[in-house]
C-alpha cells in the first residue's frame, strides 16, 4: 500500500513536468500450454485436465530516472514439471524504482545480488518455475564513484505467498582504482567488497527427540568477504562467507555454523583463455523458513563448479550442488587454433577442455562421539582443506569446432562423468553412474538463408538406465522458420521392456521478437535446445505449444 | 488486491498515453548496472557507439545457439566493423556458476565484443528479454530499432542489411 500511496503522490507531480510524454512502456509475454496423452510406460500419468496451461506478462514503464513494472502470472494448471502450488492467478511481482547519480530506491519486489551470491541472491528462472524475489524495499548508494553501498530488507516470494522470514541485508563495494588513481596510472585493478545479510523467523518448536526440545536461533547473521584483483590477462578473485548457527530441516537440525569460500583465478589472451576455480561448501544452506526442504525460499545461491551441458544427452547427468559439504574443484581450456594456419584450416579452430571433481567434506565426530552428531547437536567438525573419500561428481570433456568451408561446420564432443546417483538423486545403493558421451553436429548451409543441421549424440553406459542414442535433424529458413525432427532411444536399457523412444517433431515461426512453437512427442526432463532456443522442460508426451512475444 | 488495481489501473492510462506517440517515442536503452570483464560497474544507459549503429546481444555460455549466433559474426566482423562502423555488445546472463569463465572463453575464441556481465539479469529484464539469443538493434541516437529472438544459419546476413539500411537513413522494419 505504501508503494501505491507513493506513486499516487508521484503521479501529479511529475505530470507537472510532462512525465507521461517522454514515457515509454515495454513488455513481454509467454503462453506454454500441454495437451497431455497418457503414456504410462514413460512415467506420463493421465492428467485430469487434459490440458495445462502457464502464462506470464511483463509490463514495465520507463520514463527518464523513474520505472515501474508488474508481472501478471497465470498458472490454470501449472504444466508438468512445475510445483502444484504455483496454481492460480495474481500479480506476484510489481515494483515501483527511481534513480539519479547517487541513489537508487526501489520498492516492491526486486531482485538482488550480494558478491558471487553466496549469502544473498534473489532471482528468478521463469522456465524452471524459480522465483524466490525480495518484497520490500532496497536503496542503493554510490557517494562517490568507486564506491557501492546497498541496503535492503524484505521477505522472500513463497509461490502465491511470502515466506515467513524477515531478510536484511547490507553490502559494499570498492573499486580501489576508481577511488584513489582517477588518472589511472596503474596496470593492477583491485576491488573489494563485503556482506552482511540477517534473517529472522518467529521462533518455534521443533524436538529432536521424545524429550527434547530445540531452543532455536530467531536472528540467524552471515557475513562474506571478497576481493578482485586483475592485470592485463591475468585475473584472481574469491570470496569467503561464514553464517551462524541455523538448525533447519535441511541439515538436520544441527547448531554448527556454516561456511564457504570461492576462488578462481584465470589467464586470457586472444586466442588462449585458461581458469581455475576451487569452492568449499559446508553446512550453507540458508532459507528463509526452518522447515522448508525443497528449492523455495534460498536466501543464497551456491551454483555447482561444473560446465552447464547443452546438448541432451551430456546434460542427462547433471550435477546438483550439496549445499550441506562438498569440495569443488574445475579447470577449463579454450584454445583458437590461427586462421589460415596448417592446422588451423581456412577459419581456425575452436578446442575447450574442461574439467570438474566434486567429493565430499571430510567430517569427524565431535569429541566423545563415535559418529557426526544429528538434531540438536554441533554436528561435526571438518577440516577446511581436506577432501573427503566420497566422490560426489567427475566431468571431463572436450569439445572441438571448425569451420571447414563457408557453407560447412562441425562440432564433435567427448564427454567422461560420473555421476554419484545415490547422492545427487537420492538412489540409495545405486551404483555410480559413469558415462561416456560422444556427440557430433554438423551444419551445412544450402544457400543464404537455408540451412540443415544434423546432430548425432550416444551415450554410453553400464549403470542406470544404460545406453542412450539420439539423432536430431533441423531445416532453418532464417530467420523465421525451423522444422526439427528428433528420436532418444533408450536401445541399451537392461530392462528389454523398457528400451523405449522418444520421438518429437518440433516446427516454429518466429517474426522479430514474437516466436511461437508447436512440438509433438515424448520429451524426456532436461535442457531442450530446438530451433535455435534453449529451455529446460519437463517431461511429457503430446503437444506443446509455446508463445513468446517482447515489445 | 488494491494496489493491484491501481497498477492495472496506471498502465492503462500510461500505455493510452504511449501509444499515441509511439512513432517518435522509440525505447532508449534502460539505466541498469552490470559490469565489464574487469569488474566495473558499468551503466548500460551510456552504451553508445559515436553515433553510429550498435548490436546488442544477450547471450550465455550455456546456449548454443546464442554461441552460434556470436561464432558466426565473429567470422565477418572486422568486415562489418570496416564497412558500417558497427559494434556488437554481447550481454552475458551466465550467472555466478559462470561469470568468470565468460571473459577467459571470449578470449579463447578470440571474439573482438565488448562484452558485458549481467549475472542476475537485471539488464534482460529491463529489456524484456525473454528467451536467448534474444538480439537488438539500436540506432545512432541510442534507440532501440529493431529486436529478434533465435538466431539461425542466415540471420546475420538479415542483421547487417538492417545496420546498412539505419545507415543509409532508411526506416528499419520495427520487428
Amino acid at each position: 500500500m505504501f508503494a501505491a500511496a507513493l506513486l499516487l503522490l508521484a503521479v501529479p507531480v511529475v505530470r507537472a513536468q510532462n512525465f507521461l510524454e517522454g514515457g515509454r512502456v515495454s513488455g513481454n509475454f509467454q503462453l506454454d500450454a500441454q495437451v497431455y496423452r497418457a503414456d504410462s510406460a514413460i512415467g506420463a500419468f493421465e492428467v485430469a485436465e487434459k490440458m495445462r496451461m502457464n502464462s506470464f506478462a511483463n509490463l514495465l514503464y520507463t520514463n527518464g530516472n523513474f520505472s515501474a513494472g508488474l508481472r501478471a502470472e497465470s498458472y490454470l494448471n501449472p504444466i508438468l514439471g512445475y510445483d502444484p502450488r504455483y496454481k492460480g492467478n495474481g500479480v506476484p511481482y510489481w515494483f515501483g524504482s527511481w534513480r539519479n547519480e547517487q541513489f537508487e530506491i526501489t520498492v516492491g519486489n526486486f531482485y538482488e545480488q550480494f558478491g558471487s551470491g553466496m549469502v544473498l541472491r534473489s532471482y528468478e528462472e521463469r522456465n524452471l518455475g524459480y522465483d524466490n524475489a525480495l518484497k520490500g524495499a532496497k536503496v542503493r548508494f554510490s557517494p562517490t564513484e568507486g564506491v557501492v553501498l546497498k541496503g535492503l530488507i524484505g521477505t522472500q516470494r513463497y509461490f502465491w505467498e511470502q515466506g515467513p522470514g524477515i531478510v536484511r541485508g547490507l553490502d559494499g563495494e570498492f573499486a580501489l582504482n576508481d577511488i584513489f588513481d582517477k588518472e589511472a596510472k596503474y596496470r593492477t585493478r583491485v576491488t573489494l567488497g563485503g556482506s552482511f545479510v540477517s534473517k529472522y523467523q518467529d521462533t518455534e518448536e521443533i524436538s529432536a527427540g521424545p524429550d527434547e526440545l530445540l531452543i532455536l536461533p530467531a536472528n540467524v547473521a552471515s557475513w562474506a568477504a571478497r576481493f578482485n584483483i586483475s592485470r592485463g590477462g591475468f585475473a584472481i578473485d574469491g570470496e569467503y562467507a561464514n553464517k551462524m548457527n541455523d538448525p533447519s530441516a535441511m541439515n538436520d537440525y544441527i547448531y554448527k555454523n556454516g561456511e564457504s569460500m570461492l576462488l578462481q583465478t584465470s589467464y586470457s589472451t586472444r586466442g588462449l583463455g585458461v581458469i581455475v576455480s576451487a569452492k568449499r561448501t559446508d553446512n550453507m544452506s540458508f532459507k528463509s523458513k526452518r522447515t522448508e526442504t525443497g528449492s523455495a525460499l534460498d536466501i543464497n545461491y551456491l551454483p555447482a563448479l561444473t560446465r552447464q551441458h547443452a546438448y541432451a544427452l551430456s546434460a542427462m547427468y547433471p550435477y546438483a550442488t550439496q549445499p550441506n559439504g562438498e569440495m569443488a574443484l574445475q579447470g577449463q581450456v579454450n584454445y583458437k587454433i590461427k586462421r589460415g594456419s596448417k592446422i588451423g584450416g581456412k577459419y581456425g579452430t575452436d578446442i575447450a577442455i574442461n574439467y570438474s571433481r566434486i567429493t565430499s567434506i571430510q567430517r569427524d565426530p565431535l569429541d566423545g562421539d563415535t559418529v557426526p552428531g544429528g538434531a540438536g547437536t554441533a554436528g561435526y567438525t571438518s577440516p577446511f582443506l581436506a577432501f573427503g573419500n566420497e566422490l560426489y561428481f567427475r566431468d571431463f570433456n572436450i569439445e572441438i569446432q571448425r569451420k571447414f568451408s563457408a557453407d560447412f561446420k562441425l562440432l564433435v564432443s567427448y564427454v567422461n562423468l560420473k555421476y554419484n546417483i545415490d547422492v545427487i538423486e537420492g538412489h540409495p545403493g545405486d551404483p555410480m553412474v559413469n558415462a561416456h558421451i560422444f556427440i557430433a553436429d554438423g551444419t551445412y548451409r544450402l544457400t543464404d538463408k537455408r540451412a540443415v543441421k544434423l546432430e548425432y549424440q550416444h551415450l554410453l553406459t553400464k549403470e542406470d538406465e544404460g545406453d542412450w542414442l539420439q539423432f536430431l535433424i533441423e531445416y532453418t529458413v532464417a530467420p523465421k522458420w525451423y522444422l526439427t525432427v528428433a528420436d532418444q532411444y533408450n536401445y541399451g536399457n537392461q530392462d528389454k521392456d523398457r528400451r523405449f523412444h522418444y520421438p518429437a517433431v518440433s516446427a516454429g515461426y518466429t517474426y522479430g521478437s514474437n516466436r511461437l512453437t508447436l512440438t509433438y512427442g515424448k520429451q524426456r526432463e532436461g535442457i531442450l535446445c530446438v530451433g535455435g532456443v534453449c529451455r529446460n522442460v519437463p517431461a511429457s508426451n503430446g503437444l506443446t505449444i509455446t508463445l513468446t512475444s517482447a515489445f | 488486491m488494491k494496489k493491484i488495481i491501481f497498477f492495472s489501473l496506471m498502465f492503462t492510462f500510461v500505455m493510452g498515453a504511449a501509444a499515441q506517440d509511439a512513432e517518435k517515442n522509440l525505447k532508449k536503452l534502460p539505466a541498469v548496472n552490470v559490469k565489464t570483464l574487469d569488474g566495473k560497474v558499468f551503466n548500460t544507459a551510456d552504451l553508445n557507439n559515436d553515433g553510429k549503429p550498435m548490436i546488442v546481444s544477450f547471450w550465455a555460455l550455456w546456449c548454443k545457439p546464442c554461441i552460434n549466433e556470436l561464432t558466426t559474426i565473429a567470422d565477418v566482423y572486422q568486415d562489418w566493423v570496416e564497412e558500417t562502423g558497427v559494434k556488437l555488445v554481447a550481454v552475458s546472463i551466465d550467472d555466478a556458476r559462470s561469470t568468470s569463465k565468460v571473459g577467459p572463453t571470449v578470449n579463447g575464441k578470440g571474439w573482438d565484443y565488448e562484452v558485458l556481465l549481467d549475472a542476475n539479469g537485471d539488464f534482460k529484464r529491463a529489456m524484456n528479454v525473454n528467451m536467448i539469443p534474444h538480439t537488438f538493434l539500436v540506432n545512432g541516437n541510442g534507440e532501440i530499432v529493431w529486436q529478434h529472438t533465435s538466431f539461425s544459419e542466415g540471420s546475420e546476413l538479415q542483421l547487417i542489411e538492417m545496420v546498412r539500411k539505419l545507415n543509409r537513413g532508411e526506416a528499419v522494419e520495427s520487428h
